[in-house]
C-alpha cells in the first residue's frame, strides 16, 4: 500500500476526470477526486439533454460506479473552500482539512454576471451546474414565457431547451448577429435565420436594462436597451463564464483572470497546479487565447498534466484548434483559425453555401501562399484526422478542395458538394 | 398550424387507430360475424391512424432528431402506457403461439372470429382460407409497412436512413410477406416452405429438418431453389456481404424480426441496458443459443440421414465426418488466424464450442446411437421451438419491446446474429468509425442504440467501434450532436487501434525535446 498523502484534484469534470484516469493508467499514487456539484463525473455539455427528455441525469455519466473502486479512484462529494501550501492541505467546507501530496484545481467556471438590476431575482439564473439544471426543472412548471439573455453556446442551448418544452423564448443579442464574436457573417446569418425558423423571438442588438420582479421577488419581467418591456417567468443569463476562482483570491495563488499557469500547468507553488477552464496560460500557445473554457482543452491539459505528474515533465502543446456545436440542427464543426473579421493580409476567406439547406462551408487561407488556415463547416462533417494532418502539413487550399471527400465525415449516401464546392471557388479565384 | 391544432389533429389519429383495432377484434365477440368490410375497414384505419399521427407529429418540426420527451414519455419510459403496450403485446404473442384456437383457428373445419376475418386477403394472395399465421403475418407486415412510413417521416433529414427502411420496408413486403404466398398462388401443389426462400439457417431453424429438407426436395425446381438458395445464403453469400459491409447487410436492411424492430420498435429502442454485467449476460446467452440450435440442427440431420426413407443418399457417417472436419477447419483458421484480436474470455469459449460440437459428433459417431446423447432430435427441436422460436424471439423479443427495448431477441437470443457478429467482430471491412477527437460523452449514441452497446465508452477514447452485436442501424451517427460517428467499410487492418489519447493534443512532440 501506497501511504503518502494523494493527489488531491479539485473539480471532477472533464479536465479532473481524464487526469485521474490517465495517472491511473501508469501509477498506483492515491488519488482523491473531489466535487461539490456531484459525487459522479458527467458530462456538462449533456445537461441540455437531460431537460429536453432526450436522456436522464444517469446517461450523462460515462462510468458505472463500480468503475472508480475498480480504478482505486477515491470520490469526495465536499466543497473545498481554500489550502495552505505550507502545509499541504486543503481544507472543506465542514471544517476538515486533508493532506494532499500533489494538488491540481481543475473547478471550471461561473456563469458571468454583470450587475443588472434584478439579476438575484428568484427564476433568474444561468446554466452551468448540475443544480441549475434542478432549480430550471423545478421553476418550469411556472414558466410560459422566458428570456435569454447573450448570444452565445449556452445562451442558444437553452433556448432550444426551453423552446423543447413549449416555452415562448425571446433570445436577447447585444451584437447584430448570433455568436459574433466568433463567427463572420454569413455563417452567423445562416443560424440567425435557423433561430427565426424555429420559431425563436430573437432580437438583436438589443441589450438588458434591467429585471423587474413582483412584490414577492419573482423574475416577471425585463426592460431591453431599447426601451421594450417583454413579460417572462424567466430570466435566463447566459453572458459568458469566467473562471471559478472567486474562493482562491485571497491565496498565494498567482491569480489573474484564472489561476495562472506555466506551459506545464504548474502554479507559482510548489506542487499545485491548475488545468481546464480555470486555468490561465501566462505565455498562451502561438494563437491561442490565455482561456480557453472548452470541453476539449481541458482534456488536452488532463492528459498533460498527467504525463508530467508520472514522471515525464510534458508541456502543454494542442494541435490545431477544432472545436464544434450543434445549433438547434444546425451541425457546425471548426478546425484551424476561421477570423470573425480576418485581417486582409493575413487571411483571406471565401465561403460556398447551398441556395435551400443549412449546409455552409467557410475556408481560411492565407492569401499570397494559399496554404489552408481553417475551416468553418456548418451542415457537413468533417474527418478530424484529415483536417488535423492538413493544417499541420502545408496544404493549400486548392489541394483541400481537390481531395475534399476525403476530408468529409457525413453518413453514407449523403449527397456530395464538393464538385459544385470546387467549380465554384475556381470559378472565382482562377484569374 | 399552431401546436393546439396540431394536438387535437393527433387525438383525430389515435382515435382512428383505436377503432381500426377494435374492429379487428370485433369478431372474437359474437356481435358481428367476419366480413370483408370489417377487416378492409380495420387494417384502414389502423394505417391512417398511425400515418396520420406520425406526419402531424412531426409536420410543424424542421427536419432533424426528434428525441424530445423520450424519456418522460410514458409510452417511451416505461410508463403506465409502456406497461400497457408491454402487456397486450405479450398477450397477444402467448395466445398465437399457444392457444391460437381463441383467436378463431379450428385445426379442423373452416376457421372462425379474427382468423376468419383474414380469409378473403388470404384467398386473394394464395387461393386458401386464412391460418393464424397468415393472420400474423398480414399485421407484421403492416405494421412494419405503417411504423416504416413514420421512421421515414422522423428521419426525413437522413438519407441512410431512408434508404435502409425502404430497404427492410421492401423485403418484408416482397420478399417474406407476398412471394410465398403469390408462389402458393401459382403453384398450389408444392409445399409452402419449398417457396420460401428469403429462408436462412440457423434464424429459420427448421431449414435443416426432416420435414423442411423434404418440402423443398419435394418441391421441383422451386424447392431446389430453395434450397440451394439457403444453403448458399449460409455458405457463401451471407459470408462475403458480411465481410465486405458487417451484419447489418442482414440484421438492418433485409430481416423481418430486424425490419420490426427498427420500425414498430424505434419508440423503445432506447430502453436496452448498457451495463457491463448486461453485456455479460449477452456474450453467455447469445452463444449458449447458438450451441443448441447447431446441436439440435445436428441431431435432425443425423436422425434423418439415418432413417431408411433418405432420400439425399449421404450416409450418416459422410456427413459426421464431413461436419467433423469442418469444424475442425474452421476452429483451426480462427485460432490461427486471429486468435490475438480475442481476449482470453472469448478463446475460451471458442476452444469451449468446439470441443462440445466436435466432440458430440465423435462420440455420436462411434455410440452410433439413434438419438444425439440418447435425447431425440424430437425432443430437442421440440425444445428449441418452444423455448427459443415462440418464447424467446415472439413474447419475450416483441412482447417486451416497450419494457426492456426493441432488439432483446436479436441481441441475447438469435443463433443468427451470433454468427454473424462474430464475423464482423474478426473478418470484416466494417465498423464505425470514431472521429479523432471531437467526442464529448455526452451520451446519445449509447443511450440511443438499440443494442445496448455503450457507443461513447469507445468514442471518448477516440476509438473505432467494432462489436459483434452492432447490426449497423446507424442511429448512433444520427443523433450524435458532435458528427462524432461514422459507419464506414475500409481495410480490415487496424480497425480496433486503441490510441493513448483521443486526437488533438500534441504533447508527444514535446517529449522528444
Amino acid at each position: 500500500m501506497n501511504d503518502s498523502p494523494p493527489l488531491i484534484i479539485v473539480g471532477n469534470g472533464i479536465a479532473g476526470t481524464t487526469l485521474a484516469r490517465q495517472i491511473r493508467k501508469k501509477s498506483t499514487r492515491p488519488i482523491l477526486l473531489i466535487s461539490e456539484e456531484h459525487p459522479y463525473f458527467f458530462s456538462r455539455t449533456a445537461l441540455m439533454y437531460v431537460y429536453m427528455g432526450h436522456l436522464t441525469f444517469e446517461h450523462t455519466q460515462p462510468y458505472e460506479s463500480h468503475f472508480w473502486k475498480k480504478n482505486n479512484i477515491t470520490l469526495l462529494q465536499e466543497r473545498v473552500t481554500g489550502f495552505d501550501p505550507q502545509k499541504k492541505e486543503v481544507f472543506l467546507a465542514k471544517g476538515e482539512t486533508l493532506a494532499y501530496g500533489d494538488l491540481v484545481w481543475a473547478v471550471g467556471s461561473r456563469p458571468n454576471r454583470f450587475g443588472w438590476p434584478g439579476e438575484q431575482a428568484r427564476r433568474v439564473q444561468g446554466l452551468y451546474h448540475k443544480q441549475d439544471l434542478d432549480q430550471l426543472e423545478a421553476w418550469s412548471p411556472e414558466i410560459k414565457e422566458a428570456v435569454i439573455v447573450g448570444g452565445g453556446l449556452i445562451g442558444i442551448e437553452l433556448a432550444e431547451m426551453l423552446h423543447s418544452r413549449g416555452k415562448k423564448v425571446c433570445f436577447l443579442v447585444r451584437e447584430n448577429s448570433f455568436w459574433k464574436s466568433v463567427l463572420p457573417t454569413e455563417d452567423a446569418a445562416l443560424l440567425n435565420q435557423h433561430i427565426l425558423q424555429h420559431g425563436i423571438d430573437l432580437r438583436l442588438n438589443t441589450e438588458l436594462e434591467r429585471i423587474e420582479t413582483d412584490e414577492k421577488g419573482n423574475a416577471m419581467g425585463v426592460v431591453t436597451s431599447k426601451g421594450e418591456r417583454i413579460q417572462c417567468q424567466y430570466v435566463g443569463l447566459t453572458a459568458g463564464v469566467h473562471p471559478n476562482i472567486d474562493f482562491l483570491k485571497d491565496s498565494t495563488l498567482n491569480c489573474n483572470r484564472g489561476i495562472l499557469v506555466n506551459r506545464f500547468l504548474e502554479t507559482n507553488l510548489p506542487n499545485v497546479y491548475a488545468i481546464g477552464d480555470c486555468a490561465e496560460q501566462k505565455e498562451p500557445v502561438a494563437g491561442r487565447r490565455s482561456i480557453e473554457a472548452v470541453w476539449y482543452t481541458g482534456r488536452m491539459m488532463g492528459e498533460t498534466l498527467a504525463q508530467t505528474l508520472c514522471e515525464t515533465k510534458t508541456a502543454y502543446q494542442p494541435g490545431p484548434w477544432f472545436n464544434s456545436a450543434k445549433f438547434f440542427d444546425i451541425e457546425y464543426q471548426t478546425y484551424g483559425q476561421v477570423s470573425s473579421t480576418p485581417k486582409p493580409d493575413e487571411e483571406n476567406q471565401w465561403f460556398w453555401q447551398h441556395p435551400q439547406k443549412n449546409i455552409l462551408l467557410r475556408w481560411a487561407f492565407h492569401p499570397d501562399t494559399h496554404r489552408l488556415m481553417g475551416i468553418n463547416s456548418f451542415g457537413i462533417r468533417i474527418r478530424h484526422e484529415v483536417m488535423h494532418d492538413w493544417l499541420l502539413s502545408d496544404t493549400t487550399v486548392e489541394t483541400a478542395l481537390e481531395n475534399f471527400p476525403a476530408a468529409t465525415f457525413d453518413p453514407e449516401f449523403t449527397q456530395n458538394y464538393q464538385p459544385e464546392i470546387q467549380a465554384a471557388f475556381q470559378h472565382q479565384f482562377s484569374h | 398550424m399552431n401546436r393546439f391544432t396540431s394536438l387535437s389533429v393527433k387525438s383525430l389519429f389515435t382515435v382512428l387507430g383505436w377503432i381500426g383495432l377494435i374492429l379487428l377484434l370485433l369478431p372474437l365477440s359474437n356481435l358481428s360475424s367476419p366480413e370483408t368490410w370489417i377487416l378492409l375497414a380495420s387494417l384502414a384505419t389502423l394505417s391512417i391512424g398511425v400515418v396520420g399521427y406520425a406526419y402531424f407529429q412531426y409536420r410543424g418540426e424542421l427536419p432533424g432528431i426528434k428525441n424530445n420527451g423520450v424519456f418522460t414519455n410514458s409510452l417511451s419510459a416505461r410508463g403506465v402506457w409502456g406497461w400497457s403496450v408491454g402487456v397486450l403485446l405479450t398477450a397477444f404473442y402467448i395466445t398465437l403461439y399457444f392457444y391460437p384456437e381463441w383467436l378463431g383457428y379450428r385445426s379442423e373445419g373452416a376457421s372462425v372470429g379474427m382468423v376468419a376475418l383474414f380469409d378473403p386477403l388470404s384467398q386473394l394472395l394464395n387461393g386458401q382460407p386464412a391460418s393464424q399465421w397468415f393472420l400474423y403475418g398480414t399485421l407484421y407486415t403492416l405494421a412494419i409497412l405503417v411504423f416504416g412510413v413514420k421512421f421515414l417521416i422522423k428521419y426525413r433529414h437522413s438519407r441512410y436512413q431512408i434508404i435502409r427502411t425502404g430497404s427492410v420496408m421492401f423485403f418484408q413486403l416482397g420478399f417474406a410477406f407476398l412471394l410465398p404466398e403469390l408462389l402458393t398462388l401459382l403453384h398450389p401443389d408444392t409445399p409452402y416452405f419449398a417457396k420460401d426462400f428469403k429462408n436462412m439457417w440457423p434464424l429459420n431453424y427448421y431449414f435443416f429438418e426432416d420435414w423442411h429438407v423434404k418440402n423443398m426436395l419435394n418441391g421441383g425446381s422451386l424447392g431446389l431453389f430453395t434450397l440451394g438458395m439457403g444453403l448458399a445464403m449460409i455458405f457463401i453469400i451471407s459470408p462475403i456481404l458480411t465481410y465486405r459491409y458487417g451484419k447489418r447487410w442482414y440484421c438492418s436492411w433485409v430481416c423481418g424480426c430486424g425490419a420490426l424492430a427498427e420500425t414498430a420498435g424505434d419508440s423503445f429502442r432506447q430502453l436496452s441496458s448498457k451495463k457491463i454485467s448486461v453485456w455479460k449476460l449477452e456474450r453467455w446467452m447469445i452463444h449458449v443459443v447458438l450451441v443448441f440450435i447447431t446441436l439440435t440442427t445436428l441431431a435432425v440431420l443425423w436422425s434423418f440421414l439415418g432413417s431408411p426413407k433418405n432420400p439425399t443418399g449421404i450416409s450418416r457417417e459422410i456427413f459426421s465426418y464431413s461436419a467433423i472436419v469442418f469444424f475442425s477447419l474452421l476452429l483451426a483458421a480462427i485460432w490461427f488466424g486471429k486468435r490475438n484480436e480475442l481476449h482470453a474470455d472469448a478463446r475460451f469459449a471458442l476452444v469451449g464450442i468446439g470441443v462440445i460440437i466436435i466432440g458430440i459428433l465423435c462420440i455420436q459417431l462411434f455410440s452410433g446411437d439413434r438419438h444425439l446423447l440418447g435425447i431425440s432430435s424430437y425432443t430437442l427441436r421440440k425444445w428449441y421451438g418452444f423455448g427459443i422460436g415462440a418464447a424467446f424471439s415472439g413474447v419475450l423479443g416483441v412482447g417486451f419491446y416497450p419494457l426492456l427495448g426493441s432488439r432483446v431477441w436479436c441481441r441475447f437470443g438469435c443463433p443468427m446474429a451470433a454468427i454473424l457478429g462474430f464475423q464482423q467482430r474478426i473478418l470484416s471491412r466494417f465498423r464505425i468509425t470514431t472521429n479523432g477527437g471531437q467526442c464529448i460523452s455526452c451520451g446519445n449514441c449509447s443511450a440511443y442504440c438499440e443494442m445496448g452497446i455503450d457507443v461513447r465508452s469507445y468514442a471518448q477514447k477516440g476509438q473505432n467501434i467494432v462489436r459483434s452485436s452492432c447490426v449497423g442501424c446507424g442511429i448512433c451517427s444520427e443523433v450524435c450532436p458532435r458528427g462524432v460517428l461514422k459507419l464506414e467499410n475500409g481495410p480490415v487492418a487496424n480497425r480496433t487501434d486503441r490510441p493513448d489519447y483521443p486526437l488533438g493534443n500534441l504533447m508527444d512532440h514535446l517529449d522528444a525535446q
